[in-house]
């Protein structure tokens, strides 16, 4: 029974049901626009996702994506307004995103403080130099030849460059973290840190490395972002990290590290993003739709451990089966 | 930070435990020197803000927030989190004006708002100590809930000064011999729950917990209950604060304090509470509160750029935990080379 | 992902050697503007009848926002005047992204028009071209979005007139001298700003040559916030005398810190807020006149335009008129804004007759 009710599987299962459902009895649900708005809605978070599963599952967190992303978008408008060229902003907020990351990890793994605090910190130090950086104005008027690449979908499909992006990069980093040593050792780091580095693995660096990742990676969220909306300000993207983490655990990634999927993590980014559409088409007010959020976060993480503490009762014979 | 933690709380021998707690308390103390600072620099380019209006002004944002901190800090040094709390402010402060303004007493009123404080404190209590669920997601998932019901109660209304009895008003902006009594309040809830935590043993026990929960349990503390309790406590206290805020802001919608949980945790652990748990005090995180609200109010008069403000948080608690950090290794060497000698 | 990085650092690289090459903002505003869509291609009927059963939806900036759920309300009952539908949906932040997914929502729901106070004019844009490329007008009210992204905008008073008269409100009280402060929502309002551009300009008059505006401050339309940058402004600036803000949860916030405060009869308080905010601190003299116009009737105006628009009567053009209901005859101004009316004043002697 252990690999039937493995967390991730219910989460697809899940997903599968509400697709279905929504198919059925909610017009405007499964057409083409829709489902390409929906998918195109979650770009950022199910990008920023991507790197926080790594993290995750290394038993670390980074809660200032978020924030990086609007300090990437305050730049993205800044320097669009200094009179800089998109090909020139993008890659300059990107190592910028990237040297967020890198103040994350040295303070992670040179001092040795917990992730959590830390990013706790740099969430409001990289929000406030947002803040710093483009104050409260919004900067717009980006060309629409950049915007349209935010928008638009690929020729031919209903998919827009965002996720098809996104596509490429899952594809990537699933195959890093289940088919590489590196994968391997993230899960060796987050079952049990102290053997990983005892079993040779360079546990700091693979970390710094990851915080670099997911710094770079929410950067560049933050100009998809940006341009997705036509809009930089300094509050874009407010609070997000709450709900990449909300998707990451929701997948089936134990908070405590070792243990998750990324497949199970992409269905949970989906899961809650077309739960949400599905909620709007049919008029559920704003209120239930975080009723339901965060319900779901409190059941993703109490149902495996009900079902371990069932499976840890019932009798040998039947446990086996 | 592990190394003095352990040591704070099964002491080894006396003088350690003298040192761990010189250090901890220089950690109050430093915390008092960078506030007399920042008042002494602020007063110079503007003595306004040293007027009795710029004090009271000050000790009545910071009320709220150290009520909270010091409910947040409990729960932390069981080497938990409390992320909802910002929004149990919100649910209260709305659920309580509204029974208020439909001709509740204050009394019943404050008991209803503190009563809901309590019941989502005991949710989150319930699914961490019991289900053992991590904190981090449980309370990230109570927040959007309580937050949902907040609105969902709501629906777009507000609650106006005009229609609170009067009573309430004058507890949030009244004084009593020129202090307004919302400090006075925190103050007493802050040297009441320290005074517990440091004189009793089962106080003591808190800190045993965040510094290894599994030590704690083989040594027979009553891990589960202890960890309710925190949740209990931050949850009344929560609750109170909600009350607090209708009283001093009168006019409230869905989401006051919404946002706050980030706040909160910031001004514990820049009072020097451990966010591994074990360590730290409630004086600490209320000073923390206080330093982080003179900041804001300082920028204002000062006349700096506002949004300066949360950068210099941040910063600051980076800082906050850097040095806490540096200081606990110094003092994990100092004592390792004491037991050799000793 | 590690190749996007080294994708990242060889852009970079390349453009280190090329000397920046790309579309600058320069090249972008020098462009011709887009036309915008040619929607009003069709001819109005203003004799055309109102279609039954027009379904309109409401985008307020946030849902909890009590002045929103006011002027949403009245717009949903003139609804059923005309026996249209209306609903209310919106979500609970007023940030600038927070409204796409609900125009895309609304889109695919197929409703007649979407009425929309925009959190910003420009990120709101392109899904509003989206819906109305599939036929869906659109009417802006309270705050605006970009004009080429809507049909019409229903304006609550004309901001000159708003932004003047607020400055003479306060003149008056303050006896036309002394240091003044503003205290804005969030700066990106637009709003907000063009009636504080207004008031700036009022003020290089020469009745007001002794008064100075000292600081525009920004409490983000945030009740606590407002209320500290209210403290921050009066310690920060011992001599002011006046303060003036044109939203209704500053006023209100302000109004409340003042009442409690020493500042109390010192400094005069004006701005734009609801007479049910209000009531006790004109009671109490904190605030002796405050304006607003009747958000009821902004609500019931937009209804019936979003619905004179779908039945054709209007297009969006300058100088079409339509009938709206009890408000009688409207008429589209330039850039297709409809002006509600002038602001109205209240004080103690007319404040009991309103309530909302």
């Amino acid at each position: 029974m252990g690999r039937v009710l493995r967390w991730d599987v219910l989460v697809g299962a899940l997903l599968v049901a509400v697709f279905a459902g929504g198919s059925l009895a909610t017009p405007g649900f499964a057409t083409v626009s829709n489902l390409s708005f929906a998918l195109g809605d979650l770009g950022e978070i199910a990008l920023i996702a991507l790197a926080m599963t790594l993290l995750v599952v290394a038993a670390e967190v980074d809660l200032s994506v978020a924030s990086v992303l609007g300090l990437s978008s305050a730049l993205v408008g800044a320097l669009w307004d200094a009179g800089l060229a998109i090909e020139t902003i993008v890659p300059l907020v990107v190592l910028v995103g990237a040297a967020c990351g890198l103040v994350n990890g040295l303070l992670v793994t040179r001092l040795g403080l917990p992730s959590l605090a830390v990013t706790i910190g740099t969430l409001a130090l990289y929000r406030g130099l947002a803040y710093v950086v483009l104050g409260d104005k919004a900067v717009a008027q980006f060309p629409p030849q950049y915007t349209a690449l935010a928008v638009d979908d690929v020729p031919g499909t209903f998919v827009p460059y965002p996720v098809a992006l996104f596509v490429l990069l899952a594809v990537i980093t699933g195959v890093a973290l289940h088919a590489t040593g590196f994968g391997r050792s993230l899960y060796a780091i987050g079952a049990q840190e102290q053997a990983a580095f005892f079993a040779g693995i360079r546990v700091k660096r693979i970390k710094l490395l990851l915080f670099v990742l997911s710094g770079t990676v929410a950067a560049f969220a933050g100009v998809v972002f940006t341009l997705r909306y036509g809009s930089a300000r300094a509050d874009n993207g407010l609070g997000i990290e709450l709900a990449v983490i909300a998707a990451v655990l929701l997948g089936g990634v134990d908070f405590d590290g070792g243990k998750g999927t990324l497949g199970g993590v992409i269905a949970g980014v989906l899961l809650i993003g077309l739960l949400r559409n599905l909620l709007m088409l049919n008029d559920v007010s704003t209120e239930i739709q975080s009723v339901v959020t965060g319900l779901l976060l409190i059941v993703s993480v109490l149902t495996p451990r009900l079902l371990a503490l069932v499976r840890s009762r019932r009798p040998v014979l039947k446990g086996s089966s | 930070m592990t190394g003095g933690a352990n040591t704070a709380a099964l002491p080894r021998t006396r003088s350690a435990r003298g040192l761990v707690d010189l250090v901890f308390r220089a950690r109050e103390l430093s915390l008092v020197i960078a506030l007399a600072a920042l008042v002494g620099v602020t007063a110079a380019a503007n003595p306004n803000f040293l007027s009795g209006q710029g004090i009271e002004d000050i000790l009545l944002n910071t009320a709220i927030l150290a009520l909270l901190a010091v409910g947040q800090s409990m729960v932390v040094i069981t080497r938990n989190l409390d992320l909802s709390v910002g929004s149990v402010v919100g649910l209260v402060a709305f659920v309580t004006g509204d029974m208020l303004a439909s001709g509740w007493g204050v009394v019943p009123g404050v008991a209803l708002g503190v009563a809901v404080g309590a019941a989502c404190g005991l949710l989150n209590g319930l699914l961490v100590s019991l289900c053992r669920v991590p904190a981090l997601v449980v309370t990230l998932g109570t927040l959007y809930v309580i937050q949902g019901v907040c609105h969902y109660i709501a629906h777009g209304r507000q609650i106006n000064a005009a229609d609170l009895p009067p009573g309430l008003l004058a507890l949030g902006n009244g004084a009593v011999l020129g202090v307004p009594y919302l400090p006075l309040i925190t103050l007493a809830f802050m040297l009441a729950i320290g005074y517990y935590l440091r004189a009793y043993p089962s106080g003591r026990e808190f800190y045993a917990i965040g510094s290894s929960p599994e030590a704690a349990r083989l040594a027979g503390v009553p891990v589960r209950r202890r960890v309710l309790v925190a949740y209990l406590v931050s949850g009344c206290l929560a609750g109170l604060a909600g009350v607090l805020w209708l009283a001093r802001f009168g006019t409230v919608i869905a989401d006051s304090a919404n946002g706050w949980e980030l706040l909160v945790i910031s001004a514990v652990v820049v009072g020097g509470v451990a966010i591994t748990g074990g360590v730290g005090s409630v004086y600490g995180a209320a000073l923390g509160a206080l330093l982080l609200t003179t900041i804001g109010s300082a920028l204002v008069v000062l006349r700096v750029n506002p949004f300066w403000q949360q950068a210099i948080t941040g910063a600051l608690l980076l800082l906050a935990i850097s040095v806490d950090r540096v200081l606990a290794l110094r003092v994990a060497r100092l004592l390792r080379r004491r037991s050799r000698h000793g | 992902m590690r190749s996007m990085r080294l994708a990242a650092l060889t852009a970079l690289l390349a453009l280190g050697v090329t000397a920046c090459g790309g579309t600058t903002k320069s090249d972008v505003t020098s462009a011709t503007p887009q036309a915008p869509a040619s929607s009003a291609a069709a001819k109005a009927d203003p004799n055309a009848p109102l279609k039954p059963g027009i379904k309109l939806a409401f985008l307020p900036k946030q849902i909890n926002n009590p002045y929103e759920t006011i002027v949403d309300k009245a717009g949903i009952e003139a609804a059923q005047e005309f026996q249209g539908e209306a609903k209310e949906v919106g979500p609970s932040d007023a940030s600038a992204s927070s409204q796409i997914s609900y125009i895309n929502t609304l889109t695919q729901q197929g409703h007649d028009a979407i009425l929309i106070a925009a959190n910003d004019a420009n990120a709101v844009c392109g899904p509003l071209q989206q819906a109305r490329a599939k036929g869906i007008k659109i009417v802006s009210y309270d705050s605006d979005a970009a004009p080429e992204c809507r049909d019409i905008f229903i304006n609550q008073a004309s901001s000159e007139e708003v932004g003047r008269s607020q400055v003479q409100l306060l003149a008056e009280m303050v006896g036309h001298k002394g240091e003044i402060a503003i205290l804005s929502a969030t700066a990106n309002a637009t709003n907000q700003n063009t009636w504080i551009e207004f008031m700036k300009d009022e003020l290089t008059k020469p009745e007001y040559k002794d008064m100075k505006l000292v600081k525009v401050a920004y409490g983000d339309d945030d009740d606590q916030k407002s209320f500290t940058e209210t403290q921050g402004l009066l310690q920060a600036y011992p001599d002011l005398k006046g303060i003036i803000s044109p939203t209704t949860v500053g006023v209100s916030a302000a109004a409340r810190y003042i009442s409690g405060s020493k500042y109390k009869g010192e400094v005069v308080l004006t701005g734009l807020g609801t007479p049910n905010q209000m009531r006790q601190f004109v009671k109490d003299s904190t605030v002796e006149k405050f304006a607003l116009w009747n958000p009821k009737d902004l609500g019931y105006l937009a209804s019936y335009a979003a619905a004179a628009l779908v039945s054709g009567q209007i297009t969006g053009a300058e100088g079409e008129t339509f009938k709206a209901g009890k408000l009688g005859e409207r008429t589209i101004g330039a850039d297709g804004e409809i002006i509600l009316g002038p602001p109205f004043t209240f004080d103690k002697t007319n404040i009991d007759e309103f309530d909302f």
